[in-house]
């Protein structure tokens, strides 16, 4: 991770635009991808592959949906709360929803801080990225919490098919554990950067590599992710 | 045109990125045993898989002696052979072929064919291994755990896989798909490691279009299992909530034993999409790395150019983009809409067509070379063969009419065991005598090299082509004991018991090959840097075995192409990779 991106020493910083510089630079050497460190490709490759994995789980969850005899349950009734007397559908989600879209944003004034080397204000929009994450974790432990409490299992549930149980738990355990990675790795970045690690490049402890600010936009890159994908499951799961 | 003199510096573009410090190793621990160094994971995954795969050796002997003589040995009985083929197919598939090419060949040859001293990540490369490992004790930990291991067949359909008929119902399951869920994990942290170093992390002048053929398999390959695994993973993780949970994914409503299960309106048929996804890539994550070791094993041992570079790089990438939209033809029995099984049948089909761009273009390279019949060559000949073989029995099992018939019998058995058991393992065993000089320093043993090859190969065709008959007589797999019926000619069991004796002998040729692989390890001829007289850079270190970060002070450079053979004018018949030319062409100098 010492070579970081807009680091090309010696090489000609002009680039044909367009197809033709995109076939240049892949039928060029070293770099098929030029002003894309490592860490970065292999974030976007990962992020590709799980792609799938999420899509994988999608389709199945719809295949189930489609397939099933048994009336499916109706989501806006499922994840409705009355609040104040207020019986308002899906309330909980859209705040979720929101909550996660947010961290979005303080996630991307991180990495502009993180670029400007402001490692006060990048450190604190990371915590508080990683604090709106925990808050979804939490408001996603409620959620779970209350349809236990009504009955819903895995294998069973009062309102009809069970593969609702099944994906829900299955679907959003899964989101869910990736934002909980996502809130610790965020949360170890941010040390290092409160740290000053990138400004020492100071040496990591298990890689003896110097790090630098671009492991803040690769945490974002992630991070983005995960928003993404929640659409998807948002989109799919609860508006269906 | 005019020759001027060469000055490198014009044509090679400078560093675009400055060199990565190394992770250097402090302690006995850290340079082999927990070693982020890609050379020492990749021996350290070769070894593992090699361990696994001759377990796997010893299943397929047990179950070769309980179908050619049935009832002889009692310590056999159904649902121990059930275990047997299921472990021997999962270990072979997945556990052997898999991680051997991408973590064994990969790790060791990427950074070297590409002129990088280490993958991108040594240390997540590491921890690749070390989940591999754990995947694998977790996997052969099932011969030791109440109920032995899962005897659901490979492929672990459901709902047969987890219903309490099925071998292994206790415990055999839940560790397998766990262990799988391993595996995937473990290889997506190597595969991101190899698919990054193709990418990004070449030397200066190589080219995507210089890399050898072997780079290219083992990276699209890559690309194809880190797309592929995922569909895998997810079958896995919604089986082993079927089969913990209670939840019903896979599992439709059903009476065992005379009672109503729990379970009620999953679908079997979505874990076979799920499987097949992942299934039918696989195939070709484990032939592509094949592929492109073989055409460097033909080309370097026939001293002639690999015919038309470009087009077996554009096979290799058309073969692994089709791969991923034909895995419906392992289901025409399942129960499809026939114009699915028509358009899958077609897309089968048209993959025949890189297919046969690479084997022309083979034997082409072949054509008027200077064939060196070393035993690498003798490997890769077979390869040929053999994949040419089980090739054309496809297309007898890619028409949904013809499939049909012989879904689930031995035919289908002898097919894929001659494309993607036999001819894969011929080219792994072409690509050990062809590198073990550079792992080791050492050259392996020639006439037990050829004596390993030759019982292999004829031994391998005296026990599947008579499958193929079998076959085609109707006889299923499978079958503990296919017992006495009107369709079953007493040749059958004569042959059965004809295979199953070359089956142990071909088997007892590997230890001779084990054999080989430690004894010259102490006590073989020395080979010197480059005993093949080979173009590309593994071959052109400085040390052999190659040191820590592959390449001395300086990275190497490249000005050539990898198939510089027998070039007219040369002084030898190969010009390494890293050899500048002595003059270029510049157009229009003169007059």
């Amino acid at each position: 991770m010492a070579e970081t991106a807009l680091t090309t020493p010696g090489q000609s910083p002009v680039r044909t635009a367009g197809l033709k510089g995109v076939a240049a630079d892949w039928s060029s050497d070293q770099r098929a991808f030029k002003n894309v460190s490592w860490g970065k490709a292999m974030m976007w490759i990962f992020l590709l592959s799980d792609t799938f994995i999420f899509s994988c789980f999608l389709l199945s969850y719809m295949t189930a949906r489609m397939s099933t005899t048994v009336p499916w349950p109706n989501p806006s009734e499922v994840f409705a709360l009355t609040i104040g007397g207020q019986h308002i559908p899906l309330i909980l989600i859209a705040i979720m929803t929101f909550v996660l879209i947010s961290s979005s944003g303080t996630m991307a004034m991180a990495v502009n801080f993180g670029y400007r080397r402001d490692r006060v204000k990048t450190a604190v929009l990371m915590l508080v990225t990683a604090a709106l994450g925990a808050t979804f974790v939490g408001m996603q432990a409620f959620e779970w919490t209350k349809l236990i409490q009504e009955g819903v299992r895995p294998w069973e549930n009062p309102w009809g098919a069970a593969q609702f149980g099944s994906s829900f738990f299955m679907i959003t355990g899964f989101h869910g554990t990736h934002v909980t990675i996502g809130v610790i790795f965020l949360i170890a970045i941010a040390r290092k950067v409160w740290r000053g690690d990138f400004d020492v490049e100071r040496r990591g402890f298990f890689t003896s590599r110097k790090g630098n600010y671009e492991i803040v936009e690769i945490t974002g890159l992630y991070w983005h992710f995960v928003d993404l994908v929640w659409v998807f499951i948002f989109a799919f799961f609860y508006l269906w | 045109m005019v020759d001027v003199p060469y000055e490198a510096t014009v044509d090679v573009p400078p560093a675009e990125v400055a060199e990565v410090e190394l992770y250097h190793p402090k302690s006995w621990w850290t340079q082999y045993v927990f070693s982020q160094d890609a050379k020492v994971i990749a021996i350290q995954y070769s070894l593992t898989a090699t361990a696994i795969g001759l377990v796997a050796l010893v299943l397929s002997w047990l179950m070769r002696l309980q179908l050619g003589f049935p009832g002889t040995f009692s310590f056999i009985d159904a649902s121990q052979y059930l275990q047997f083929i299921t472990m021997h197919g999962m270990i072979m598939v997945i556990y052997l072929l898999t991680a051997l090419f991408l973590g064994g060949f990969g790790n060791y040859l990427i950074p070297l064919m590409v002129g990088a001293r280490d993958m991108v990540f040594p240390y997540v490369n590491m921890l690749s291994y070390w989940v591999y490992l754990l995947a694998v004790i977790v996997l052969a930990s099932t011969f030791f755990v109440p109920g032995g291991p899962t005897g659901a067949g490979w492929t672990l359909y459901p709902p047969q896989a987890i219903l309490s008929g099925t071998p292994g119902q206790d415990w055999g399951i839940i560790l397998m798909l766990s262990s799988l869920i391993l595996f995937i994990i473990g290889f997506t942290m190597g595969g991101l490691n190899y698919v990054v170093t193709v990418l990004q992390a070449r030397t200066r002048g190589m080219t995507l279009m210089r890399l050898p053929l072997t780079v290219w398999g083992i990276f699209t390959a890559t690309i194809m299992a880190l797309l592929a695994f995922p569909a895998l993973f997810v079958a896995s993780v919604m089986m082993l909530f079927d089969r913990l949970l209670g939840t019903s994914f896979f599992m439709p409503a059903l009476v065992e034993m005379g009672q109503q299960m729990k379970y009620g309106g999953g679908s079997p048929i979505l874990f076979q999409h799920l499987f097949w996804f992942f299934g039918h890539p696989e195939v070709y994550i484990v032939a592509l790395p094949a592929f492109g070791i073989v055409s460097d094993l033909i080309s370097t041992h026939a001293r002639k150019n690999i015919f038309g570079y470009r087009m077996m790089v554009w096979a290799i990438v058309a073969i692994g983009a089709l791969s991923f939209i034909v895995w419906a033809h392992h289901m025409y029995v399942s129960g499809m809409h026939p114009h699915f099984g028509f358009f899958f049948a077609t897309t089968t089909l048209i993959i025949a067509i890189p297919t046969a761009i690479k084997v022309y273009n083979w034997v082409l390279t072949l054509w008027r070379g200077d064939i060196h019949l070393t035993v690498p060559m003798l490997f890769a000949l077979g390869f040929i063969i053999t994949f040419v073989n089980g090739g054309l029995t496809g297309l007898f099992l890619g028409n949904v009419v013809v499939d049909v018939p012989l879904s689930d019998t031995m035919f289908v058995v002898a097919h894929f065991h001659m494309v993607m058991g036999v001819a894969p393992i011929m080219v792994v065993l072409g690509a050990i005598y062809h590198w073990y000089p550079k792992v080791t320093g050492r050259m392996l043993d020639d006439w037990m090299g050829k004596f390993h090859f030759w019982v292999t190969f004829l031994g391998a065709y005296l026990i599947f082509f008579p499958m193929h008959y079998l076959g085609l007589l109707g006889v299923p797999r499978r079958y503990h004991d296919i017992g006495e019926a009107a369709f079953i000619t007493p040749s059958v069991h004569t042959l059965n018991a004809f295979m199953s004796v070359v089956a142990l002998i071909v088997g007892l040729a590997q230890m001779v090959f084990l054999f080989n692989l430690v004894w010259s390890y102490f006590k073989g001829r020395p080979s010197g840097g480059n005993p093949w007289r080979a173009t590309t850079l593994e071959w052109q270190t400085p040390e052999t075995p190659p040191g820590h970060g592959n390449w001395g002070k300086e990275l190497p450079v490249v000005y050539r192409w990898a198939y510089d053979y027998s070039v007219p004018g040369a002084k030898e018949d190969f010009i390494p990779q890293n050899q500048p030319p002595t003059t270029r062409a510049i157009q229009g100098a003169a007059t």
